[in-house]
């Protein structure tokens, strides 16, 4: 079988991500795509650096494929990283999750794009006119401790 | 002897991606404490730790060969 979950510095391929989730079952394919933006509270963002650590980031991804089927049993779930410098309207991430009603599709991409944003080890760094940043917002309850939920 | 790996802004403030220490019998929690003893970096303390690519509480034991990862928070997506 292909991989589902994976990281590149490649440029991302939405049907390279699409195709994988399509099926006789599905009637519905939701595809997500993360875009570089550039403006955020009026600041101008010139491009972003990715950075990750790669065989325990794509162990997570796969992890949480592994919580949406517990979750949204019918569902099929593929997703790709970019990392490296993206340029402003890149892509830096697809989901595509296929069920066969829509609903659920919905529900288990928006709960994907949540938790990469929360266990996946990837992190970007916002080029300004001005300076740089690394940007975390990881929702941890204690620092340093994981959820319980994410020791699995 | 075990690895140490640093990532993103705690990597810049540190200055390496890895450091090399005997940590076995050690806790997740004092290699924490030690690295942000030595570096003078209270960054380390908003770090969430892994052991061999998962997470793991402070109270784990550290054996001979694991690989230890300080992640700082993540901003994926």
């Amino acid at each position: 079988m292909e991989q589902q979950c994976w990281i590149t510095t490649e440029p991302l391929e939405i049907e390279e991500v699409t195709k994988r989730v399509i099926r006789r079952e599905a009637g519905a394919v939701n595809t997500f795509i993360g875009t570089v933006r550039e403006f955020t509270k009026g600041k101008r963002t010139l491009f972003l650096q990715y950075e990750t650590y790669k065989e325990m980031a794509e162990k997570k991804l796969e992890q949480i494929t592994k919580e949406i089927d517990q979750q949204w049993p019918s569902a099929e779930v593929a997703i790709a990283h970019r990392i490296g410098r993206l340029e402003i309207t890149d892509i830096a991430v697809i989901i595509a999750v296929s069920t066969p009603h829509r609903n659920d599709s919905y529900e288990a991409s928006r709960y994907a794009i949540e938790r990469i944003k929360e266990i996946v080890p990837i992190w970007k760094k916002e080029y300004w006119e001005d300076g740089e940043e690394w940007i975390g917002d990881q929702k941890e309850v204690r620092p340093g401790v994981p959820l319980k939920e994410e020791i699995k | 002897m075990n690895t140490l790996l640093f990532f993103a802004g705690l990597k810049e403030a540190i200055g390496t991606d890895e450091v090399r220490l005997v940590a076995a019998g050690m806790t997740l929690g004092e290699v924490k404490e030690k690295v942000r003893a030595e570096y003078s970096l209270d960054q380390v303390n908003n770090c969430m730790m892994a052991v061999n690519e998962e997470f793991a509480p402070e109270d784990t034991t550290i054996t001979e060969g694991d690989t230890i990862a300080f992640i700082p928070p993540v901003s994926g997506g």
